[in-house]
């Protein structure tokens, strides 16, 4: 593994990911990729879900293709150096921010959406210039192997490389030196991620998880908050990081927000969910009997069946659930939605508060005010209010948790800007140094006043003000000759 | 339960509270850090002056005037750095809000060093604050007068229930670590700042590390060695060598060397006199233990200027070494002190290869005539920060983001870097429960038909729509 990072590492030495037209060559292989090859991409993806090819398309690789547009579109702009504000002493020198690449970084996939976890990092990665190494994670085997097979056949194979393995192989993996790592996937190994991040003291992104809350005010058209909940909550059979994780609302709306979510699900999978395409199945034997452990002593409202030999478990919603059972405990990360009362959204507030930070955090009522007061009196990495999921699809905003939920961000803007370096450049050059004259020793008390205001006042940019300044600049210059 | 656990409880509670949430608070906070500085302006230079021997100048300039001016420009800008950042959208989010909030993380840890301690306190210090969080601060127990101004006097003008000072040295900052923090804000050395990201890691705490490092030099032939030799002099021996950004060591062909070294003593003697250690404008070492270590460095290549000390003043001469060798210690670790080693290159693609060899340094500097010779080390190596024909001055702007990269630091700040640093971006999106027609689209059971409406719906207004 050692070899294979040195590998990459040499190849970026020799700076051939750096130029645009490079980077833009690799970014339109991906996309070729992705449109000659959606057949082997999507039925990968299906076989790990058990999910729909139209399904694999639109959750996964429209986000791609998004994504590589949105890259190709704006790369040029993104990679520029960008002018900074100068101060007097500052004026005739060129001050900007320069992005470059970090070198070799290394994403860590999940396997809930497995072909855009890995994909939509590496597209950053790509664009920012560096090399990379890609982990898919094991437990979506297919997309592992698919992605093993197809990424060196379009990408540069001295720049960017596939890892596939299990505990071991990422262990390893960890004990090399990366200049960023991102990882998605859960908590507990985000922490080894970092810890192991430390010792090379390489940046981490760390796109993690939690209990994203979904409060339901009673001043709400319920019917939408229903549809929409249903959609969120189930899609990818629950197993979706910024899924609606529970439900909290006054008791008077429980039976309510049970009925419209029963009807919405019978719309959307039909009166025999498990043979509806559209319906997932759980990943592994070992979630699903977690999630069946999950239903031990509650109150199921609605749906509740579970089958082990396909995996499958039915959308259901728990009520009157007690806030300190198990599976209001851990993430859910399955088709099982509790419903916690509360009195109102001051306790609402309080409990989301009481809790860790999560991923996302959602609110469905027609007043704004209120909206705006959840948004204020809480903290998660995201929030949509009266929907749920979207913010995830506006790349113009940035994608990340907060505190246990995670560190960083990414999509479009921001995976360029995490997979680079900001490097504050000044250009100087090797005239005027009479001015400097008032920053050498020997020092006195009217240097100080001179070297304060030089250094410490700014301008923007103005032709009037520029002129201005110049003039001041050359007055002063020549005083400062005179005098000291 | 340590003697911590009751501080960051309160201040923690302090936070829940939402007081340090109105822009008034905060303000009224960063006012207070104005007054501190303005009222114990002589304190604050005689602590510089007994800790560091720092001129009153230096005093001014590098730590009080900057810190004011942060100060400034804060409350200039929290306003309008505290406002919800609108964003661009697509189709399908058109009617809605979309806009980044910043907030704060919630309780912030500042560590702080000991070469300019009230600069490296008080900038974070501006940053985290103006952003809405409580702090903790860890001064350094090397720089003591500096220490006691920051226990005593710091606290009394700011609100103390978001606010705390926590004394100690490594066995403290230690415990002080273990605990769970929002955000961990630590400069200083590589080795503590990777037990610094390792304690962090254990809560998943971010953290912003200003780390240090070798910051070449390179002096390119054809240059006016006078220019250079003022200009390296002084950012090399400003704080006796004791700053982060500092030149550490010159790449120069052997050339540029004979002409740089005359000149070098010739602007040591202009700025220190013909016996530095008479100068109230040098500075002395911190302490013996780095005195010591700065002594034994003496002893790598040749002297060919100063290499004076005395250990009852903690002073050193401000030093240049030639016919160093690589392997030497004082090209093995960070000098921070009055010492510069000439290495000699036979050309640029031996010095950008030098250079390339080791750990990415927090700055790089490129003196020559030709701007060619510039943009091609800017192009070829990577460091935190670069200035071309001059030492740190790129400090200096707040619009511009100081930090490292690689083993000298993750991370940025100053200016409106600070507060973005100190904030958590999140992203909001406020939807209307209306166009629920075009919602539809996405529902199941699914069909080829709203994928493609979708696909449309979803493209950003800036680029082009295509048709599946």
């Amino acid at each position: 593994m050692e070899r294979q990072v040195q590998r990459l590492r040499q190849a970026f030495r020799s700076g051939r990911s750096r130029p645009l037209r490079f980077r833009m060559q690799q970014l339109e292989a991906l996309k070729r990729m992705v449109q000659e090859r959606e057949k082997d991409i999507l039925s990968a993806i299906a076989a790990d879900l058990s999910k729909s090819e139209l399904n694999a398309y639109s959750h996964e690789v429209i986000t791609i293709l998004g994504e590589i547009d949105f890259m190709l579109a704006n790369l040029p702009e993104l990679a520029s150096a960008k002018p900074a504000k100068k101060n007097l002493l500052t004026m005739l020198d060129e001050a900007y921010v320069q992005p470059e690449p970090l070198g070799v970084v290394l994403i860590i996939g999940a396997w809930n959406y497995p072909f855009v976890l890995i994909m939509q990092p590496l597209v950053g990665a790509i664009a920012a210039g560096n090399a990379a190494i890609v982990k898919p994670s094991e437990l979506s085997e297919n997309t592992a192997k698919i992605l093993a097979k197809l990424l060196p056949q379009y990408l540069d194979q001295d720049l960017y490389s596939v890892v596939n393995g299990g505990v071991s192989e990422t262990t390893e993996l960890l004990k090399q030196r990366f200049d960023h790592i991102l990882y998605t996937g859960n908590t507990a190994v985000g922490k080894i991620v970092m810890e192991a991040a430390a010792k090379h003291l390489t940046p981490v992104t760390l796109e993690l998880g939690g209990k994203s809350p979904c409060y339901i005010d009673r001043d709400c058209d319920l019917d939408i908050a229903c549809r929409r909940i249903t959609w969120g909550k189930y899609m990818n059979c629950g197993q979706t990081c910024i899924a609606p994780d529970y439900v909290l609302c006054e008791a008077s709306l429980q039976d309510r927000i049970v009925q419209k979510i029963k009807e919405t699900v019978k719309d959307f999978y039909g009166e025999n969910i498990k043979e509806s395409p559209d319906y997932e199945r759980i990943i592994n034997l070992r979630h699903f009997k977690r999630l069946q452990s999950l239903l031990e002593g509650q109150k199921i409202a609605f749906g509740g069946e579970t089958d082990e030999v396909t995996r499958y478990i039915a959308p259901t919603i728990l009520t009157d659930v007690d806030p300190n059972s198990k599976v209001m405990q851990e993430e859910i990360f399955g088709p099982i939605l509790p419903i916690v009362s509360v009195k109102n959204v001051d306790e609402a507030i309080n409990f989301i508060n009481d809790r860790e930070k999560p991923l996302a955090l959602y609110i469905f009522s027609h007043n704004n005010k209120l909206i705006k007061r959840v948004i204020d009196e809480t903290s998660s990495g995201g929030v949509t209010g009266n929907d749920v999921i979207m913010h995830f699809t506006v790349n113009s905003l940035p994608f990340g948790g907060v505190g246990a939920s995670g560190m960083g961000a990414y999509h479009g803007k921001y995976s360029f800007d995490t997979f680079s370096h900001q490097r504050p450049c000044l250009l100087k050059g090797l005239k005027g140094e009479s001015v400097n004259k008032l920053r050498y020793p020997p020092n006195s008390q009217s240097k100080i006043g001179w070297a304060k205001f030089f250094l410490l006042k700014q301008f923007s940019r103005g032709g009037l003000v520029m002129l201005m300044v110049a003039c001041l600049a050359v007055a002063a210059a020549m005083i400062v000759k005179e005098y000291l | 339960m340590d003697s911590f656990e009751d501080t960051l409880r309160q201040l923690r509670e302090a936070f829940n509270t939402g007081r340090t949430r109105p822009a008034e608070f905060r303000a009224a906070q960063l006012q207070g850090l104005g007054r501190f500085l303005r009222d114990n302006k002589q304190q604050l230079q005689e602590a510089l002056a007994q800790d560091l021997h720092k001129s009153t100048f230096e005093s001014e300039v590098s730590e009080i005037a900057i810190s004011q001016a942060e100060v400034d420009l804060a409350l200039r800008n929290l306003r309008s750095w505290m406002k919800d950042e609108k964003v661009s959208k697509n189709l399908a989010t058109q009617l809605d809000s979309a806009f980044i909030r910043k907030e704060p993380f919630g309780l912030v840890l500042i560590i702080v060093p000991w070469n300019y301690p009230l600069n490296l306190t008080l900038v974070p210090l501006v940053g985290a604050i103006a952003a809405g969080n409580c702090v903790v601060l860890k001064p350094s127990e090397t720089s003591k007068a500096i220490e006691k101004i920051l226990a005593e006097v710091l606290p009394r003008y700011l609100d103390q229930s978001c606010f705390a000072v926590v004394l100690g040295g490594p066995q403290e900052t230690g415990q002080l670590l273990e605990h769970r923090f929002d955000y961990i804000f630590y400069t200083g050395n590589a080795y503590v700042g990777k037990i610094v990201m390792a304690a962090a890691a254990k809560h998943l705490t971010p953290i912003t590390l200003e780390l240090g490092g070798k910051n070449p030099c390179y002096v390119d032939d054809n240059c006016n060695a006078q220019i250079v030799a003022n200009r390296v002099a002084w950012f090399r021996y400003f704080n006796a060598g004791q700053t982060c950004v500092a030149p550490d060591y010159i790449l120069c062909s052997q050339e540029m060397q004979e002409q740089l070294v005359p000149a070098l003593q010739n602007a040591i003697t202009r700025f220190y006199g013909d016996n530095p250690q008479t100068s109230p404008n040098l500075g002395r070492i911190i302490n013996q233990k780095h005195f010591k270590r700065l002594q034994g460095l003496l002893g790598c290549g040749r002297v060919a200027i100063g290499g004076q000390s005395d250990e009852s003043d903690l002073y050193i001469a401000p030093t240049v070494l030639v016919d160093v060798q690589e392997t030497e210690p004082v090209m093995q670790e960070e000098i921070f002190g009055p010492i510069l080693p000439v290495v000699t290159v036979k050309n640029l693609d031996e010095a950008i290869d030098f250079i390339n060899r080791r750990e990415k340094p927090l700055s790089l500097y490129a003196f020559s005539k030709r701007s060619q010779v510039i943009k091609q080390v800017l192009a070829r190596t990577s460091s935190g920060g670069f200035c071309g024909n001059d030492g740190f001055m790129h400090m200096t702007l707040s619009s511009l983001p100081f930090g490292g990269v690689g083993s000298s630091g993750m991370g940025r700040y100053h200016g409106k870097f600070s507060f973005d640093t100190f904030s958590n971006q999140r992203a909001c999106l406020l939807r209307s429960p209306g166009m629920e027609k075009i919602n539809d689209l996405r529902y199941p059971p699914y069909s080829r038909r709203n994928l493609r409406l979708l696909l449309v719906a979803m493209e950003e207004r800036s680029c082009s729509c295509t048709l599946l």
